[in-house]
């Protein structure tokens, strides 16, 4: 119980774009920004897989990239989270019947949390976020 | 003694200075990078079949969402490809609404592209306080058309919404505010020595080379060649709007930064034109479902240069061949050519200079002929 309220208080934060239109992204980086700065949860965006808690993940998994992101899946310590952040790493929309996309995130890597959105606005980001969080820490938001 | 004299250092398709994935394989000397092996196609979703299987209604959503950061550049070529087929004409009023959307995306593109530049250079002040600044024209795109990053203003036809007299208020207040920030950054690249001795003779590009690799947008201006398809070939309302374009001789990142800047004021000066002079009337006419047989090249500036559409129709509903050539793509040649000779720690800075957008840029996939697993390569 306590080492779960530990993990939730400063969870580090990888993105992993694979193959979004980088709207999400944008919006993503915008939420580490002043005007919304997701760091005041303790959340640190950083690069390496092997640093972090929680995988955020853009885009709809196309047929290329599913072998890199179960990669940086694999290389995360236990335990380890994934958010799935727009309407096509939930699903695959739009892009869910071409023949170069394997559809939504939860397709090839275990989903924690999803954010719907097209892309959604950092607010929601947040939230998903925030909420997963809550989730960690066992108790229900 | 024994030992190969140059090491290969993959880079991406999971690397913190790649916002997207993408592979770039670097044979490294020493700290010089001696050569360079750009591996694309990661982002590749099949979105020119995915164009030709859905009608030209649905055709544009999925323009939209070719690229999140230059949608109304790739919507807006998409249109005019389509209404030239159709043998439509936009009324004037959405051609001038249409002008004010791409110069407000190049804002928000050219200042989220200074705080990322900023932040490659280990000038994190000027990524925070750029990236907060460009909230002003997110927001203004939230009022005006309901989406902060993907807009769908551009519609077959016209556009979707008008600009209200006190909406245009509203954007000449946002713009008065947004100009004086945007004054302050080209005195801090120009002057702040930090930023300076990271940026200048950093990615050198000659202009013979850029002319011979086919370098498009702020990256063939700033090698010092006036290359700007606003001029070069007006579209929407461009052959109206008084803008100079912007070049440079410093052929490095500096340069690049100096020529994106500059053009964010000529934005804001075209902006504010446009609205003055805004044409009354519709601004939306109906668009036919089915489209003559026909085929049509269209070219758009996009912020990181020329963006082009084909398309070619069949007398259906449907388009029979559509093929996006986006800027990111033309400029990789040069990109390949400024990557090498340089030190590895400049190849983060670099790379970002060109603006790469790969999400625009991945429209192929090679399948190995021969190979026994058939994998898109």
């Amino acid at each position: 119980m306590a080492v779960n309220w530990a993990r939730s208080g400063s969870p580090w934060l990888i993105h992993f774009n694979t193959g979004g239109c980088n709207g999400c992204d944008i919006e993503f980086v915008a939420a580490i920004t002043p005007v919304y700065d997701v760091e005041r949860f303790g959340i640190k965006l950083q690069g390496s897989p092997r640093h972090a808690d929680i995988l955020a993940v853009t885009g709809p998994v196309t047929v290329q990239i599913a072998h890199s992101l179960k990669r940086v899946y694999d290389q995360m310590p236990s335990p380890k989270f994934v958010v799935a952040l727009g309407t096509c790493a939930v699903s695959g929309a739009p892009f869910r019947n071409c023949y170069c996309v394997h559809g939504g995130v939860d397709s090839v890597i275990p989903v924690d949390a999803y954010v719907p959105g097209c892309p959604p606005k950092p607010e929601a980001m947040i939230d998903g976020i925030a909420k997963l969080l809550q989730k960690i820490r066992g108790t229900k938001g | 003694m024994g030992y190969a004299s140059t090491v290969k250092v993959p880079f991406g398709p999971q690397h913190p200075a790649l916002k997207e994935p993408e592979h770039f394989l670097f044979e490294v000397d020493g700290d010089t990078v001696v050569g360079v092996t750009p591996r694309i196609g990661y982002v590749h979703r099949g979105i020119e079949k995915a164009l030709e299987l859905s009608t030209y209604g649905h055709g544009i959503y999925l323009a939209e969402r070719i690229c999140g950061i230059c949608t109304i550049a790739h919507t807006c070529c998409y249109a005019q490809a389509v209404e030239e087929l159709m043998g439509i004409d936009v009324p004037p009023r959405a051609n001038y609404i249409r002008t004010i959307m791409s110069e407000l995306e190049r804002l928000h593109s050219h200042s989220l592209w200074v705080g990322l530049v900023a932040h490659e250079a280990g000038f994190d002040t000027l990524f925070m306080y750029a990236w907060r600044d460009r909230e002003v024209i997110l927001n203004l795109f939230q009022e005006l058309t309901g989406g902060r990053v993907l807009h769908a203003i551009n519609t077959l036809g016209g556009v979707r919404r008008d600009i209200s007299p006190e909406m245009a208020d509203k954007v000449r207040r946002a713009l008065e505010h947004f100009e004086g920030r945007t004054k302050e950054y080209l005195r801090i690249v120009r002057t702040e020595p930090t930023f300076l001795r990271r940026t200048r003779d950093v990615g050198v590009l000659k202009p013979a080379d850029a002319a011979r690799l086919n370098a498009v947008g702020p990256t063939l201006r700033a090698s010092g060649i006036k290359g700007d398809v606003r001029r070069d070939d007006p579209y929407v309302a461009y052959d109206e709007m008084p803008f100079n374009v912007i070049t440079s001789d410093s052929c490095d990142v500096f340069g690049r930064t100096e020529v994106r800047t500059e053009e964010m004021m000529e934005s804001i000066g075209i902006i504010r034109h446009a609205l003055e002079h805004l044409p009354e009337g519709v601004f939306r006419v109906r668009a036919p479902r089915n489209v003559p047989a026909g085929e049509c090249v269209s070219r758009v500036e996009a912020p990181r240069g020329e963006d082009m559409h084909y398309a070619r129709s069949n007398g259906t509903a449907k388009p029979d061949r559509y093929k996006v050539r986006a800027p990111t793509l033309a400029n990789i040649p040069a990109l390949c050519k400024m990557l090498v000779g340089i030190h590895v720690a400049d190849i983060p800075i670099i790379l970002a200079g060109i603006d790469p957008c790969f999400s625009c840029m991945d429209r192929m996939v090679f399948v190995r002929s021969g190979g026994s697993t058939g994998r898109a390569r």
